[in-house]
């Protein structure tokens, strides 16, 4: 894509995606330490998670004031108007993933037992599938790649199956221990919480799709 | 959707240089077309083939087939006054003649023979007037002269003059450029009142009042027509990559 004539439009636009690929990292990082700190029963870590939320809403708040600001100042078209609504509506998504993550950690005081608890290890499986998500949803974005959008929206079956897996685990493990039924249900949330990371990501993905072709993801499914 | 022009293979040459090349579009009656692109691109040229505009031009040639609700334009047999009548035309400066309101209004209809008599005159000049939207602020001082009315005011009363001739179609050369944004946003919300009633040509600079006020768009560039479509889709999601570099600011 060409330069604009106006050159402090591509600067706005280099930074709104410059903030985008910013919260994204942080929320990688939140779900990354979220499930190292329910691993190991770092509460320290854990902790941090929960401060470190503040800065990807922090974020959140400056990627709509500069959308804002660009709509107002450069009349964004075609293109341009896409990818800057799409960052709008993408920080936004983002930061409510940031809050999985968070929610995440808060749990992990409450999952004292969980060394002892055999299905923590495919959830961990299932947390890096979620992340990777998001990472290459967010990379997807900077790349105008509508491809790896729709790779990213099928992915979410899978994840969809890992959960539904961990689910009869986790039920399973309850019946037959019954002692630990409430940290296994924090644990459920656990997984309910990175299956909805990846129904987030999966929107994210249909709106870089819409940014970078301008029609909608299910009217192609359609068109086929 | 009634194509009230059609245009097919236009070619139009000042002298040896081709300023128009190829282009074929159809007009639609009940739309507003915005012809769009920039300096130099041939869309005021396009735009005065329609109603012969570039027969007072002594070095201009027009090429190719152009039909008025299927009529052939350049045909010996059309009168041209007639057709200018039936084709009219608002200009990017407001040029009122130097009279009074209601002459400038009342010319056209009388040199067509429009009106038999005082009253139905009136009648034609109020009635323009008013769908112009100029009416209620100009109905007690008729006599004044049209140029000492504001730009904007100038501009709605060169519009009421080409209404009063009872037109099919009113071609628009960038009408607002000289007007001061509340003068444009009336004319505006003119030419989308008048929508319907005419078939409407625009030729803006302005791409966000080519949004604003047509429901299908056409971009020139060079002397072709690079794309033309909904409104909606040229602004949201052009298929030419020309259009995209045009309307988003990143053109050469």
């Amino acid at each position: 894509m060409a330069e604009h004539t106006v050159k402090a439009f591509d600067e706005d636009i280099g930074r709104l995606r410059g903030l985008i690929s910013q919260m994204g990292g942080l929320a990688e990082e939140a779900i990354d330490g979220a499930m190292r700190s329910l691993q190991r029963g770092d509460l320290d870590l854990a902790q941090e998670v929960r401060a470190a939320d503040k800065q990807i809403d922090a974020i959140e708040s400056e990627v709509e004031r500069l959308v804002v600001r660009i709509i107002a100042l450069r009349a964004p078209m075609a293109n341009d108007l896409r990818e800057v609504v799409a960052a709008l509506k993408i920080a936004a998504v983002v930061e409510r993933i940031g809050d999985y993550a968070k929610n995440i950690a808060k749990r992990v005081p409450l999952i004292e037992g969980e060394h002892r608890i055999e299905p923590i290890s495919i959830i961990q499986a299932m947390a890096r599938m979620a992340a990777e998500m998001v990472h290459d949803v967010l990379d997807a974005f900077a790349a105008r790649d509508a491809k790896a959008a729709i790779e990213i929206c099928e992915r979410d079956n899978a994840l969809d199956d890992f959960y539904d897996a961990i689910f009869r685990t986790l039920v399973t493990h309850m019946v037959e221990n019954p002692k630990t039924i409430s940290e296994v249900a924090h644990l459920l949330f656990v997984a309910k919480n990175l299956e909805r990371i990846g129904d987030h990501a999966t929107n994210v993905a249909e709106m870089v799709y819409f940014a970078a072709t301008g029609t909608q993801m299910a009217e192609r499914e359609k068109g086929e | 959707m009634t194509q009230k022009i059609t245009a097919h293979d236009v070619n139009v040459f000042y002298g040896e240089k081709q300023a128009i090349r190829q282009v074929s579009i159809d007009i639609d009656q009940e739309d507003v077309t915005a012809f769009i692109g920039p300096s130099g691109c041939g869309k005021s040229t396009f735009l005065r083939t329609l109603n012969r505009m570039n027969d007072t031009v002594a070095s201009a040639r027009v090429e190719g087939d152009i039909r008025l609700d299927g009529e052939d334009i350049y045909s010996k047999d059309m009168d041209v006054v007639q057709l200018r009548a039936r084709v009219g035309m608002v200009f990017q400066k407001p040029n009122p003649f130097p009279k009074s309101i209601y002459e400038n209004v009342a010319y056209g209809p009388r040199i067509h023979g429009l009106a038999s008599g005082k009253s139905e005159m009136d009648a034609i000049v109020e009635q323009s007037l008013t769908r112009a939207g100029l009416w209620a602020e100009v109905k007690d001082r008729l006599s004044d002269s049209g140029t000492a009315l504001s730009g904007g005011q100038q501009q709605r009363l060169c519009i009421a003059r080409a209404i009063a001739v009872d037109p099919e179609v009113i071609l628009m050369d960038e009408p607002c450029s000289a007007l001061d944004p509340i003068a444009t946003a009336r004319i505006e919300e003119l030419i989308h009142d008048l929508r319907g009633r005419y078939a409407i040509v625009i030729v803006t600079h302005n791409m966000q009042q080519a949004a604003r006020v047509s429901q299908k768009t056409a971009f020139f560039h060079l002397g072709e027509l690079v794309e033309y479509g909904d409104t909606n889709d040229i602004f949201t999601n052009p298929r030419e990559p020309r259009t995209t570099d045009y309307i988003t600011g990143r053109y050469g």
